[in-house]
């Protein structure tokens, strides 16, 4: 795998600022989204997120800095060819979906052939392809939502920027739409999702954006910054109690439930001295470092 | 373009955008209910008023008569006669309902309830008259034209006005509006739309005033009103497309600061004002010649105050054309307006959004 420095950000997000009236939304966001890679963009409600979001799809102005993709400033011209999901859904209720696709795929610039083409083609794949004749108010909300991927995805995008894309979908749905946002990606888009769902940004994505507070928190790929943000915590399951870890020098117990052991070594402690002591009072069932969470991380980095 | 043909093309021109939005909402407009109601009730009080009053007024009265000499007078004003054999017959015929009327020895005349006025006039003796202004129009006549013309636009601007809001409201409400925006310019979705609801309520008076007129050929309405009617509605055409024009982006400005479709009627109040006050003021002061005059070049009381002025013959021949320049430039005034509210409330999407702060914001990239 090749490392941070080498990937190809093609999307990239310059020392962004925006401020409604008093209030400082976002403060010189700098981050890049790679092509072909699902970037998860993550923060608590009123991070900044959506902001940043409208500013790359330009409904919304930044006060300064730059978006560019390829290198280029964003013109209408480019943006025409960005996919967006809005994280407020709408779509014309009374309108049938097949209806309203090709309308948003023309809009996009797609042929009237071309959008039709594209949309039984889409909406099959999403599993709604037999509701196509129906108003959009008459689908369930789940429905909906898919119909929604679909209108972001119409036109082939380049580039994909979808806002809390998973929120209200069941777990069927969100495994239909993680397939087609794959392909996507494996095509060569990058993909920019927010998601204040941890778990699920945690499966799904390649890289990480962390926001809070209006700015960028941490960036790069989930493998690295598990890595960076590696605690020196470890968990043990012996046979027997394992009480005699509280008077093991350098340890300090997080967590003891008689045979499992959760404990944090001090800076200089090594791992496999405990495990050897361990080794002398009894089988050793399990041993291991514990890799942070992205919900632990996320905790320390927004700190 | 195919898909993923991996070319990279222009933004689309502005035009073509144009073109989409308001496909779309003639599409739509076509298949509402509400439309295709208001066309057909247009088109029925059209018939109704032009048609009506000549079926109505129906076949001359008869009357049943006995006497040979009354039935020659009485054949003579227009009258269908029965002659009967006498004067029991004639009043049982008027018993049966099978004359409106008859004349008895005397001579009387009988009827059931009505006194029945063409019967008295053909046998009594009137005076020579002579009218001093032998062109004037029947006063019913000189009302009902103006103020039908008044209505029409009034209810048009007003009906489309009101859909041209709720159908901005509708998307943002519905936030369908996001993905809208960052696909094509703000002022595309505001000029298709514009441009689409214009069409249609041009579409609908056209249509409404081609079956008045052709309406009023058939029933045989009098050479005299016709005339004045025909350059009366010519006139009312283009007057009506930029009035409508010049009320059509401030609905759509309206449409933009409401959040909400419950929130339109508050915050299209000040414009339902400006659409129903002229309404009123053509109505009630279409016999003050002077301040109709000056109605007639007061941008909202133009396409009506000019146009009545038109029907009553009242006008030098460059009024209308020095009024439609006035009307055209409040037009394109308005249209700046309009658009400055709209793009500054658009996304606004926080509960209802004041005047002053759509016309400082500017929210979207140019």
């Amino acid at each position: 795998m090749p490392s941070v420095n080498t990937m190809t950000e093609e999307l990239n997000v310059e020392a962004v600022c925006r401020s409604f009236g008093e209030r400082q939304v976002l403060r010189d966001v700098t981050f890049g989204v790679a092509a072909g890679r699902m970037t998860g963009f993550v923060g608590a409600n009123g991070a900044g997120k959506t902001t940043m979001m409208r500013i790359i799809l330009g409904v919304l102005a930044a006060d300064s800095g730059s978006v560019t993709w390829r290198g280029a400033r964003l013109d209408r011209g480019v943006r025409q060819r960005f996919g967006y999901m809005p994280e407020e859904r709408g779509l014309y209720p009374k309108m049938t979906v097949a209806e309203q696709i090709v309308y948003l795929g023309r809009l996009h610039g797609l042929s009237a052939k071309a959008a039709h083409h594209n949309t039984s083609a889409l909406l099959d794949r999403l599993g709604v392809g037999d509701r196509a004749g129906d108003p959009v108010e008459k689908l369930s909300l789940g429905n909906q939502q898919r119909v929604q991927i679909a209108a972001a995805l119409v036109h082939d995008p380049e580039v994909l920027i979808l806002d809390e894309p998973f929120s209200g979908l069941d777990p069927l749905a969100v495994d239909v739409v993680l397939g087609v946002l794959r392909e996507r990606a494996l095509s060569g888009a990058p993909v920019l999702f927010s998601s204040h769902q941890l778990e699920v940004v945690e499966r799904l994505c390649d890289d990480l954006v962390i926001i809070a507070d209006g700015s960028i928190r941490a960036a790069g790929r989930r493998a690295d910054l598990r890595e960076r943000h590696a605690l020196p915590r470890y968990r043990m399951e012996v046979a027997t109690d394992a009480g005699w870890l509280r008077d093991v020098p350098g340890v300090t117990l997080v967590d003891l439930d008689g045979a499992h052991a959760v404990f944090d070594l001090a800076s200089g402690a090594d791992d496999q001295d405990v495990l050897r002591a361990a080794l002398r009072r009894g089988p050793v069932r399990s041993f291991g470092a514990v890799t942070p969470s992205l919900a632990e991380i996320f905790r320390e980095v927004t700190r | 373009m195919t898909a993923g043909s991996g070319t990279t093309p222009a933004a689309m021109p502005m035009v073509a955008a144009v073109r989409l939005i308001a496909a779309r909402e003639i599409r739509v407009k076509l298949r509402d209910k509400t439309f295709l109601f208001s066309t057909v009730f247009f088109l029925f009080i059209a018939v109704a008023a032009t048609v009506l009053p000549s079926v109505l007024a129906g076949s001359p009265d008869s009357v049943a008569v006995a006497d040979q000499v009354a039935a020659t007078k009485l054949r003579d004003a227009g009258l269908t006669v029965h002659v009967v054999t006498d004067d029991d017959a004639a009043e049982r015929q008027v018993r049966d309902g099978d004359a409106d009327a008859a004349v008895v020895a005397g001579p009387q005349v009988l009827a059931m309830d009505d006194v029945p006025n063409s019967v008295v006039r053909a046998l009594s003796v009137s005076p020579p008259v002579r009218l001093l202004n032998p062109d004037a129009l029947d006063p019913v006549v000189a009302y009902m034209v103006p103020f039908a013309l008044a209505f029409v636009f009034f209810l048009t601007a007003f009906t489309f006005g009101l859909q041209i809001a709720q159908g901005v409201t509708e998307e943002k409400q519905t936030r369908v509006v996001e993905i809208l925006v960052s696909a094509v310019p703000v002022r595309a979705l505001l000029a298709g739309k514009v441009a689409a609801l214009t069409l249609l309520a041009f579409g609908q008076v056209a249509i409404v005033s081609l079956v008045a007129l052709v309406g009023m050929q058939l029933a045989g309405v009098d050479a005299q009103v016709a005339n004045l009617v025909q350059p009366t509605v010519a006139w009312f055409l283009p007057f009506f497309v930029l009035g409508f024009i010049m009320l059509a982006t401030l609905w759509a400005g309206v449409g933009a600061l409401a959040a909400r479709q419950e929130d339109i009627g508050a915050a299209s109040m000040p414009l339902q004002m400006v659409v129903m006050l002229p309404f009123f003021a053509v109505s009630f002061l279409s016999g003050n010649d002077t301040v109709m005059r000056v109605l007639s070049y007061f941008p909202p009381t133009a396409p009506t105050a000019m146009t009545i002025r038109i029907f009553h013959a009242d006008t030098a021949p460059w009024e209308p054309i020095l009024s439609l320049v006035v009307l055209a430039a409040t037009a394109v005034a308005t249209l700046a307006v309009g658009a400055r509210i709209y793009e500054g409330s658009l996304l606004r999407t926080n509960g209802r959004t004041s005047f002053a702060t759509a016309w400082r914001t500017r929210s979207t990239v140019a």
